[in-house]
């Protein structure tokens, strides 16, 4: 089976060269790094990791650099395909029991969720998530424990049938109302997330960020 | 009937307004459509600039004391709605922008793999 890992990275020079070669190391040989208009090395960075590179001429939000690397993952073939993130958060070693349920064939996406087990997480971090997981329940009535873990696994089916519109953060969310609409069987798995102080730093923002991205996903609400 | 330099100012400003329009419909830039829709709004500011009485009647049928407040009320509403087809035709743009990035460094990649084949 081809499975291919697509690592969405904007400005992550200084940890993505860990993330692909611990990726290669386990084995791990189609790793597809979307540069989304990064303003440091990271192209190359990746590029000598041993990745293959795409770059957005200019950054597009994490959202589309992940429906780029799906889409090219798709293009070449791919049967899995595994979202990961680019700043050393997700553990390689989680990535077996993500893909199992999948690779049997029993279910079309996995979903990482780091609210299965007890978690020692930072209060507001912890308060945002929760609220990403009342938003996506209020609108798409999607019972999620975490809503918005970016480490999935999907097959080739779920890859092509979720269509992300949205360019920036809100994708997240949309990806969840997507497995709902077109009735993916999907499933949450149990991950841990490294907490460290990178990943703090570019973490996706505090509250002020999850209630941009939630009137963002209103006014799409009204317009489509 | 006395005009006042505030009417001065908006029949000026009208005129110029309908004058960009005319051309840049000459200059194929809008559609005669478009060109007629900013036609009717800028030709009933004039008539409103000119004499503010004649919608004194329809404002008064509508509840509104005086027809200055029923222009202003119309130009708001008319505001918000030209500010919501800006939104979405943004939006629009952005993602063609997104789909075009994507293309473009799909097709990079595509270029370098073949090259390397070679």
């Amino acid at each position: 089976m081809n499975i291919f890992i697509v690592i969405a990275a904007y400005n992550e020079g200084k940890s993505i060269a860990k993330v692909i070669s611990g990726l290669k190391k386990a084995g791990y040989n189609n790793i597809v790094v979307v540069d989304d208009g990064s303003k440091d090395d990271t192209y190359h960075i990746a590029l000598n990791a041993g990745a293959t590179v795409l770059r957005h001429v200019v950054n597009r939000g994490q959202g589309a650099a992940l429906k780029t690397g799906i889409e090219y993952s798709l293009r070449s073939g791919a049967d899995i395909i595994v979202t990961f993130d680019a700043d050393g958060q997700h553990r390689v070693e989680d990535l077996k029991a993500m893909i199992a349920p999948v690779k049997s064939g029993q279910y079309d996406i996995t979903v990482g969720s780091r609210f299965l087990k007890p978690v020692d997480m930072p209060f507001f971090r912890r308060l945002t998530l929760k609220i990403a997981v009342f938003v996506v329940w209020f609108f798409y009535g999607a019972r999620m424990t975490d809503a918005h873990n970016g480490f999935r696994v999907m097959n080739r089916k779920a890859a092509q049938t979720i269509n992300i519109t949205s360019d920036r953060m809100e994708h997240a969310s949309q990806i969840v109302e997507e497995i709902h609409k077109k009735n993916l069987k999907f499933k949450e798995v149990p991950v841990t997330i490294l907490y460290t102080d990178y990943s703090m730093q570019h973490g996706h923002g505090g509250v002020l960020q999850a209630l941009k991205v939630l009137a963002r996903m209103i006014i799409r609400r009204i317009i489509e | 009937m006395n005009i006042t330099i505030i009417q001065v100012i908006i029949v000026v400003f009208a005129l110029f307004a309908w004058s960009r329009a005319f051309l840049r419909m000459r200059g194929k830039d809008i559609s005669v459509g478009e060109f007629s829709f900013w036609s009717l709004i800028w030709i009933a500011v004039l008539i409103v600039a000119i004499s503010p009485g004649l919608i004194g009647g329809v404002s008064g049928i509508l509840g509104i004391g005086r027809g200055i407040d029923l222009a202003v009320y119309i130009s708001i509403l008319l505001l918000f709605y030209l500010v919501f087809r800006v939104y979405v035709s943004l939006d629009a743009q952005k993602n063609e922008i997104t789909k075009l990035v994507r293309e473009i460094s799909i097709r990079d990649v595509k270029i370098k793999d073949s090259k390397k084949k070679k």
